[in-house]
């Protein structure tokens, strides 16, 4: 038998009927940028999309072969791709594996710290009133290990954290003592200021691997104004902290959040200076939250979206020139957007998923037993609005926490895939939902996105960094991979590092 | 360097493979004696596994009619031929060096057939059964290579074609020579069956790669270059059934006029589609066997497809896949590939131009096929 060649035309390439696959769509300057249901985007000439729905798009061009291979349409040719795109579509959700992950515990509203936009913290010596129980601690900790998830990141708030180091040790025996009784992998972090850190505190967190999350605002004169404690040295206590704490548990192991005030946003290089000073590799450049005690200083610490976005885009350009110029620095926030744009991969973030993290990637334990879905449910509820508490750890076993009216009531907000006005925005696969913020600023769990902030924040940055995208910047594009790609695979919960 | 020569087969009814001395040893199971025989006893010939020799048995009357040993004997060239060397000798007269000690470039030849015809295909495969004939050859090599052998290609050919018996094989290896690494080369399409993925990722072997080519992110591009309806898709299943069961998979591109239109987009689809892949190798083309015939269709001088090659390889490496570029020479690259070139060509077809001698990158540049004498780049010169 000899063998024979055949040419292209053996093979396909025929003009045929294609269909449409799921994808979403925007304009953005002189161009359309199309999503597919992965993620997956494209810039496209202006009229594509309206070529493309109304079947008039012309095959056998080659950006008809780049919808297809991208997987915007399929034709007869192409059936394996609809497998591809599944897979890339469970591997984007795949931080839904194993449930809640992230399991936050309150262990005392203490604290000696009365920062503006801090939503919780009494300055109190009564331990009886506002420190957790160790009856509280075990009931927390044995639903813990109820979550499925093989991984669990145990995280410690306050209050200080610090100043109950007597029940952090308790926790801290228990939870490794449970942990390696049903087969879990445990993480652990402490939310704390550092103020009360004695050597012993932290020779027991290098000991326990605990990792440290503290909190820099930027430099003295912002901090300090943020951040007020009695002799007004919060700034010069945490960078004395931060170097102590490093030469314990690693400079690796300790992060630190910066929280915008309505005085940062006049200061974005200054923070980002800050940061880089201290010798830190990473910043997270937070907008404030709407709950606590923030709402109620909210003339003096708040601010519109629009003024946010516009100390974001400064603050993440000065960023991008220091990389361009050999200093390595992230934004975090938009590490966690790019690596949903750029990658096939997901993030560990809860705070920017769908479903929403709350309640289903983490879950709250505070002070008095009280499970909250979420930090900010918690918040909210030291106002007065107890909508997002769950249940109590001495009442509630891990299912009927899951089937309480109040986790039915925020599920109902939870997939943007279904909210009005997500459902159909281009930036869906990169955004997630917010239920507990929609709730406390709009009055329900669903919102109203046209006058939603989180919305706009979201929106901006996301459009911000596609016109970045679009520059083709080789030198940005390498940028954005050096972030991408200290975490790409990682999907541990990153609260602890990022919220 | 030559792999291959020819002889006059005496009593030789299937292919020996034996491990080839020119000294006299004591323990002669296995062994092949290659020796001019003209003043040897039949005691000196007797218990090998057979005799090798340049000597014409025909004309003299040597001592070879007098033995029982099977040889090979007017060998037209035995220079290539070291002490410790397997060899596979046929009834047809060829002589192979199936193994070669000193070497890292070893490779398993498992059959002629394959399931493609793809169009620059460097070793044309043929329609005929010939699955026996190298299981029984390639058991018989594994069983005589040295423990401590590095690595070791497996090649065709299709390899899967054989199901069973290239799983067998692989069982063989992974007892025999559990640390050496294996670089298996395959079209991947009958991965796409779960029942074989299954059944060969059942193997479990411990340091196995397989190198599985993809010439485009369109069906149609991908199918016309390999000359086979519906391979695109079955290659693609097949790269996520083997991603499924953990098999370690690297994906080669070879370059040339039909895969460089669509290279960067072909890098995209492998990022978003098999990021799981442990290497990517974009390999200039080698040209010999089909090459030749498809000139007009396939030959770009490589010096021309550069600015794509480039802005792939930046593609690949800034989302920290494993990228390396074979087959080209440093005087064609851009001196920002470098990196990624790798000496990627086989030690007995490997070599380097009269003018390359002057070149300071010599010692670092992949050099050439044997076969680029007739056709390589326009631009090759020495650097200084």
């Amino acid at each position: 038998m000899t063998r024979q060649f055949y040419t292209i035309d053996a093979y396909g390439g025929h003009a045929q009927l294609y269909r449409l696959l799921p994808f979403r769509f925007t304009r953005i300057d002189s161009e359309e940028l199309i999503v597919n249901e992965a993620g997956e985007f494209l810039f496209v000439p202006n009229g594509t999309v309206e070529a493309l729905i109304r079947h008039r798009f012309p095959p056998n061009t080659p950006l008809y072969q780049t919808l297809k291979a991208k997987q915007f349409l399929f034709d007869g040719e192409s059936s394996p791709n609809l497998d591809l795109l599944a897979t890339k579509y469970r591997t984007k959700k795949s931080f839904l594996d194993g449930f809640t992950r992230l399991h936050i515990m309150v262990l005392t509203l203490r604290c000696e710290h009365s920062c503006l936009y801090c939503q919780v913290s009494r300055q109190t010596a009564d331990r009886a009133a506002y420190d957790m129980s160790r009856e509280t601690v075990l009931r927390s900790l044995a639903l813990a290990m109820r979550s499925p998830s093989t991984h669990i990141t145990l995280e410690f708030q306050g209050g200080e954290p610090l100043l109950a180091f007597d029940l952090l040790q308790f926790v801290v025996g228990n939870a490794k003592d449970l942990a390696a009784r049903n087969g879990k992998i445990l993480s652990l972090v402490v939310a704390t200021n550092l103020a009360p850190a004695t050597d012993e505190m932290l020779r027991y967190l290098r000991d326990e691997n605990i990792m440290v999350s503290t909190s820099l605002d930027g430099p003295a004169f912002i901090h300090n104004a943020n951040r007020p404690r009695i002799g007004n040295d919060s700034y010069e206590l945490t960078i004395r902290n931060i170097k102590r704490a490093r030469d314990y548990v690693g400079t690796e192991n300790v992060s630190a959040l910066m929280t915008t005030t309505q005085l940062s946003l006049k200061h974005p290089r200054e923070i980002v200076d800050e940061f880089i000073l201290q010798g830190f590799r990473s910043i997270f450049l937070r907008s404030i939250s709407p709950y606590g005690f923030a709402t109620k200083t909210a003339r003096r610490t708040g601010y519109e979206p629009g003024d946010f976005l516009g100390f974001y885009r400064t603050a993440l350009d000065y960023i991008i020139s220091l990389n361009k110029e050999g200093t390595y620095l992230v934004e975090n926030y938009a590490k966690i957007l790019l690596t949903k744009i750029l990658t096939p991969y997901p993030t560990g973030y809860v705070d920017l998923q769908s479903p929403a993290g709350a309640g289903i990637s983490v879950r709250v334990y505070n002070y008095d037993g009280d499970v909250y879905a979420s930090d900010e449910g918690r918040m909210l509820a030291e106002t007065g609005d107890r909508t997002f508490r769950l249940g109590n750890v001495h009442r509630d076993t891990h299912t009927s926490l899951i089937e309480s009216p109040a986790f039915q009531y925020l599920i109902a907000g939870s997939c943007n895939e279904s909210l009005p006005g997500c459902a159909d925005c281009a930036f869906q696969a990169y955004c997630g939902a917010d239920p507990v913020f929609h709730h406390s600023t709009q009055g329900d769990a669903i919102g109203h996105r046209p006058t939603s902030a989180f919305c706009q924040k979201n929106m901006g940055i996301i459009t911000l960094l596609f016109r970045k995208l679009r520059s083709a910047d080789r030198d940005l594009n390498r940028v954005f991979f050096s972030w991408i790609q200290d975490h790409a695979h990682s999907c541990i919960p990153v609260q602890a590092q990022c919220d | 360097m030559r792999l291959v020569t020819t002889g006059r087969a005496i009593r030789i009814t299937r292919p020996i493979v034996g491990r080839v001395t020119t000294t006299p040893l004591a323990d002669r199971t296995n062994a092949v004696l290659l020796a001019s025989v003209a003043n040897c006893s039949p005691g000196d010939l007797a218990g090998y596994a057979a005799i090798m020799t340049k000597d014409d048995a025909d004309k003299q009357t040597t001592v070879l009619n007098a033995v029982s040993a099977p040889a090979m004997h007017s060998i037209r060239d035995v220079d290539h031929i070291r002490d410790r060397d397997v060899v596979a000798l046929s009834p047809t007269g060829h002589v192979r060096t199936v193994y070669r000690p000193d070497s890292d470039h070893n490779t398993l030849f498992i059959t002629e057939r394959c399931n493609s015809n793809c169009l620059m295909c460097s070793q044309p495969p043929k329609d005929h059964d010939d699955t026996e004939h190298f299981l029984a050859i390639n058991r018989a090599v594994v069983d005589l290579m040295d423990l401590d052998t590095k690595a070791l290609g497996i090649t065709g050919g299709e390899p899967t074609l054989l199901r069973e018996g290239l799983c067998e094989l692989l069982s063989l290896l992974r007892d025999r020579l559990p640390a050496t690494h294996l670089h298996l080369l395959t079209n991947g399409r009958l991965f796409a069956w779960p029942e074989f993925a299954s059944r060969f990722a059942q193997i479990r072997h411990p340091d196995l790669v397989l190198g599985i080519p993809l010439y485009s992110d369109t069906a149609v591009g991908h199918d016309y270059v390999v000359q086979a309806k519906n391979a695109f898709d079955q290659t693609v299943m097949g790269l996520h059934q083997l991603a499924r069961w953990g098999v370690q998979v690297e994906i080669r591109v070879v370059l040339h006029r039909l895969t460089i239109s669509r290279l960067v987009h072909l890098a995209e689809y492998i990022y978003r589609n098999f990021p799981f892949v442990v290497h990517i190798a974009l390999m200039g083309l080698e040209p010999t066997g089909y090459t030749i015939h498809h000139r007009e269709k396939l030959w770009i001088d490589p010096f021309d497809y550069q600015a794509s090659l480039e802005e792939t390889v930046e593609f690949l490496n800034v989302r920290g896949l494993n990228v390396s570029i074979y087959n080209l020479q440093r005087c064609v690259l851009p001196r920002s590939l470098w990196p990624f070139a790798r000496q990627s060509i086989s030690d007995w077809k490997n070599i380097y131009f009269d003018e390359c001698a002057l070149c300071v990158e010599r010692a670092n540049c992949a050099g050439f096929f044997q076969s680029a004498e007739r056709l390589h780049s326009s631009h090759i010169q020495a650097l200084e």
